[in-house]
C-alpha cells in the first residue's frame, strides 16, 4: 500500500496480526457449526416423528467402519495438533511429516467413507434407486439426512486435507516459521472442527438405539 | 472524476483503469464498488416494483398476465432484500467509513473484503441471471415457501442458489467487520468510545454471522430436495412444511434487523451533527442494539401465527415480539431527545433522518397489530402487511441510506450538491412514498389479499392512489440521484469538514488520501459526540 501523505498509522489493516487471524478463524467456524446446527435440527425433528424408521434404517450402516473412521479421525486431530507444536518449536521437518500424516489419514477416511457410500449405492439405497423408493417416507429420509450430512462433511474433508495442503506448501517455503505460524494454527483449527462434526455425525446415525 | 482540489493524492488518484477498481482491496474502493452495484440492483427493483404497481392500477389485466406477476413480485422480493438491504448500509458505508471512523486505514482481511464484493456479483448475475438470459424466473415469492417452490417448474435452484451465495458474501463481510473492530481500533479509543454507527455495524456482524449459515443449509436443502425429490418439506411425501417456515424466518427475522441496525446507527450519526450536540444516552443506544440483535433472534415464529403452531408457541413469540419494541423505543426517544435544545441545522440528511424517524416509527407502530395474536389472524396475508414492511424497510433504511448519502457523499468525492434540490427531492419523494404505501395500510385493514395480480372493484380508489404514488416516488428518486451525480462531478469542492462533525472521519481530507488519514487522528475528549467546544 502506498501512502501518499507519507503519513502511516500505527494499527494498520495490512499489519500482519496473528491474533485477528485467529479471531476471524473462530468466527467462521461458528458459521459452520450453525451451518450444520440446521441440519440437526432437522434431523431431530425427523427421527422424533420417525423414530422405529430411523432405527430399522440405521442398522443398514457398518458401525465397524464408522468406528475405524472415528478414530481415523481423532488420530489425523492428534497428528495436526502435534504439527503446531512442532513449528512453534522451529521444527519445520516434523510438523510437514505431521501434516502430511494428516492428509493421509483423511485420504483413509475417504476411501473407507467411499466403500460405505458404494456400498449403499449397490444395494440401491439412493435417492432415485428402487430399493431406495420402496422405502417408508421415515426410512427413504435417514437416508437421505445420511447421504446429505455425512455428503457435506466428506466435503469439508476435502476442503481441510487442501487448506493443509497449502499448510505444507508454505512451511516448506518458510512462509511459515516458529515467529509465524497462525496459518497451521487456523488449519488445525478448521481440522477439529472437521473432526468434531463427525464425532457428532457417528452416533447420531450409526450408534442409534 | 475529483481533478486536483488538494495537494496529496487521494484514493481515487492513487491508481487508475477499471482493473485497479473490481481487483482493488482498498476498503473504500470495495465501498464504492457495492454502492454502485447496490444503487443498479436498486434501480431495478424500483422497475419491477412499478410495474407491479402499473398492473395494479386499474382491476383486471393491465400490462402483464397472472404468471408474470408473480415471477416480477418474486425478482423484485429477491433483488430488494438480498441485493439492496441486507448489504446496503453495512456493506457500502461500513466498508468505506467503518475504518475511518475507528482510526485504521483497513479492515482487518482486506483480500476476504474484496472476495465478498465478488461472491455479491456473483449472486446478483445469478438472481438476475434467471430474468435476462430467458429462463423462467422464480414465481414463489422471496420466501420459497414449500411445498410449491419444490413442486414449480420455474427455475427456483438458480434463485436460491443465487441467495446461498449471497447469504456467504454477507457472512464474510460480518466476520471481518468484527475482527476489524476488536483488533483495529486507534489508541485510546475503547469499545464506549466507538461512534454509535461501529456499534451498529457491530451488532449487525454478529447477526450475519450467527444467522445466515441456517438460511444457507434450508435453501440447500430446497435444491436437493428439488433435485432428487425427497419428502424432507414436501407434506405429500412425508416432510413437514411448518419446519422449513422455522427454518427459513430462523434467518429471515434477524435479517429484518440485519438490514435495519445499521440504518439506527446511521441516524444515531446525523442527529448529534446536525443539532450540533451530544447524543442523548449513548450508552442507551449502544446497548439496545445489541439488546434488538439478541431479543430479534428469538422472535421468528411471528411470521406462523396463521401457519400452525402451538399456542404456548404463539404466545411465546407474541411475547417476544412485543419486547423488542423496548429497545426500539429507547433509542427513537433518545433520538428525539438528542434533538431537544440543540442548534438545528436544517440539511438534507437530517431532514432523512427526521422522515426516518417518522416512518420507522409509524411502520414500528403498524407492527404491533401484526405481533398480537388476535389481530394478526385478521391482517395475515394482507395488504397491511406490504405496507408495514415498506414502510419500517424502505421507509427505515431505504430512508437511512439516501440520508446517509447526503451525509457523506461530501467526504468520498469531496464535493457538494446542491441543497436547494436536494431538499425538493426529498419532499417528492417523502410525498410519494406515502401515497404508495399508506393506501396499501388502508387496503389491508379493508382485507385486500397480498400477491394477487387483480383485485375486487371497490378496492380501486386507494390502489389508483398507490400507483400514482409510484411515479412521485420515482420523479422525486430519479431528481435525487441525478442532483447527487452532478454534485460529485461539478459541485463545490468542500473541506475537511463541512457539517462541523466531531467524528473521525471528518478529521481527514475529502476525498481522504489512501492511507484514510495525513495525521494521527484525534479522539473527542468527552466521548465520540463531544460538541462542547462548538
Amino acid at each position: 500500500m502506498e501512502h501518499a501523505t507519507g503519513f502511516v498509522l500505527p494499527n494498520s489493516g495490512h499489519n500482519r496480526d496473528a491474533e485477528a487471524s485467529k479471531m476471524g478463524m473462530w468466527l467462521f467456524l461458528f458459521t459452520e457449526l450453525l451451518l450444520f446446527g440446521g441440519l440437526f435440527l432437522v434431523y431431530m425433528v425427523y427421527r422424533l416423528l420417525n423414530a422405529a424408521d430411523f432405527l430399522k434404517a440405521s442398522h443398514e450402516l457398518n458401525i465397524a467402519m464408522g468406528t475405524t473412521n472415528t478414530i481415523v479421525l481423532l488420530v489425523s486431530s492428534m497428528t495436526i495438533a502435534m504439527s503446531i507444536t512442532a513449528i512453534q518449536k522451529g521444527n519445520k521437518k516434523l510438523s510437514i511429516i505431521l501434516l502430511i500424516s494428516t492428509i493421509a489419514l483423511s485420504m483413509v477416511f475417504m476411501v473407507i467413507k467411499y466403500f460405505e457410500w458404494s456400498a449403499k449405492i449397490h444395494h440401491g439405497l439412493f435417492p432415485g434407486l428402487e430399493a431406495y423408493n420402496a422405502l417408508t417416507p421415515g426410512e427413504s429420509l435417514y437416508f437421505f439426512l445420511y447421504f446429505f450430512m455425512t455428503g457435506l462433511h466428506a466435503l469439508h474433508v476435502i476442503i481441510g486435507a487442501i487448506f493443509i495442503g497449502v499448510v505444507i506448501y508454505r512451511t516448506q517455503k518458510n512462509r511459515i516459521t516458529a515467529e509465524n505460524f497462525s496459518l497451521t494454527e487456523n488449519a488445525g483449527l478448521y481440522w477439529h472442527l472437521v473432526d468434531l462434526i463427525w464425532i457428532f455425525l457417528f452416533p447420531l446415525l450409526y450408534l442409534i438405539h | 472524476m475529483t481533478t486536483a482540489i488538494s495537494t496529496y493524492t487521494n484514493f481515487f488518484q492513487a491508481k487508475k483503469g477499471l482493473f485497479s477498481w473490481i481487483f482493488s482491496i482498498d476498503h473504500k474502493r470495495i465501498g464504492l464498488l457495492y454502492l454502485y452495484s447496490i444503487i443498479t440492483f436498486f434501480l431495478v427493483g424500483v422497475t419491477l416494483g412499478v410495474l407491479m404497481r402499473l398492473e395494479l392500477l386499474n382491476p383486471g389485466r393491465d400490462i402483464m398476465d397472472p404468471q408474470t406477476y408473480n415471477q416480477v413480485f418474486t425478482l423484485h422480493g429477491v433483488v430488494m432484500i438480498f441485493l439492496f438491504i441486507i448489504p446496503s448500509i453495512p456493506a457500502v458505508f461500513g466498508n468505506f467509513f467503518l475504518p475511518i471512523m475507528i482510526g485504521t486505514d483497513d479492515v482487518s482481511f482486506p483480500r476476504l473484503n474484496l472476495l465478498s464484493w465478488w461472491l455479491y456479483i456473483i449472486g446478483a448475475v445469478l438472481a438476475l441471471g434467471s430474468l435476462l438470459l430467458g429462463w423462467a424466473p422464480a414465481d414463489t415469492g422471496w420466501t420459497f415457501y414449500v411445498p410449491y417452490s419444490v413442486n414449480t417448474n420455474t427455475n427456483v435452484s438458480m434463485t436460491v442458489l443465487a441467495a446461498f451465495i449471497l447469504g456467504f458474501s454477507s457472512i464474510l463481510t460480518g466476520l471481518n467487520f468484527i475482527v476489524t473492530i476488536h483488533r483495529l481500533r486507534t489508541p485510546g479509543m475503547s469499545f464506549l468510545k466507538m461512534p454509535l454507527f461501529v456499534w451498529s455495524l457491530y451488532a449487525t456482524s454478529w447477526i450475519q454471522l450467527l444467522a445466515t449459515p441456517v438460511i444457507g443449509i434450508t435453501l440447500m436443502m430446497i435444491v436437493a430436495e428439488r433435485f432428487f425429490g425427497i419428502g424432507l418439506f414436501d407434506p405429500a411425501i412425508g416432510g413437514d412444511p411448518v419446519l422449513y417456515q422455522h427454518l427459513f424466518w430462523i434467518y429471515s427475522h434477524p435479517a429484518v434487523y440485519i438490514m435495519a441496525l445499521p440504518a439506527f446507527g446511521v441516524i444515531s450519526e446525523l442527529l448529534p451533527t446536525f443539532s450540533q450536540r451530544t447524543i442523548f444516552g449513548y450508552k442507551a443506544i449502544a446497548f439496545s442494539s445489541l439488546a434488538i440483535a439478541f431479543v430479534g433472534y428469538l422472535v421468528w415464529g411471528h411470521h406462523m401465527f396463521t401457519s400452525g403452531m402451538s399456542e404456548a408457541g404463539r404466545i411465546f413469540f407474541s411475547i417476544m415480539t412485543f419486547l423488542v419494541a423496548i429497545p426500539t423505543a429507547i433509542k427513537v426517544f433518545n433520538w428525539v431527545a438528542t434533538l431537544y435544545k440543540g442548534s438545528i441545522n436544517v440539511q438534507p440528511p437530517l431532514l432523512y433522518a427526521m422522515a426516518f424517524i417518522f416512518l420507522f416509527s409509524f411502520g414500528g407502530l403498524s407492527g404491533l397489530v401484526l405481533g398480537a395474536l388476535a389481530t394478526d389472524i385478521y391482517m395475515h396475508d394482507t395488504y397491511f402487511v406490504v405496507g408495514h414492511f415498506h414502510y419500517v424497510m424502505f421507509g427505515g433504511t431505504g430512508f437511512a441510506f439516501f440520508g446517509a448519502l447526503h451525509y457523506w457523499v461530501p467526504k468520498i468525492w469531496g464535493r457538494m450538491y446542491n441543497i436547494r434540490i436536494a431538499n425538493i427531492a426529498f419532499s417528492i419523494f417523502f410525498i410519494g412514498f406515502n401515497m404508495l404505501y399508506f393506501p396499501m395500510i388502508v387496503l389491508g385493514i379493508m382485507g385486500m389479499p397480498r400477491r394477487y395480480h387483480d383485485y375486487l372493484p371497490e378496492f380501486h380508489i386507494p390502489n389508483m392512489i398507490s400507483t400514482i404514488g409510484s411515479w412521485v416516488l420515482v420523479t422525486g428518486l430519479l431528481l435525487m440521484i441525478g442532483n447527487l451525480i452532478m454534485g460529485i462531478r461539478k459541485g463545490k469542492p468542500v473541506g475537511r469538514n463541512p457539517w462541523n462533525s466531531v467524528s473521525l472521519e471528518w478529521q481527514t481530507p475529502s476525498p481522504p488520501p489512501v492511507s484514510n488519514f495525513d495525521k494521527m487522528p484525534e479522539i473527542p475528549k468527552g466521548g465520540p459526540y463531544d460538541y462542547s467546544n462548538h
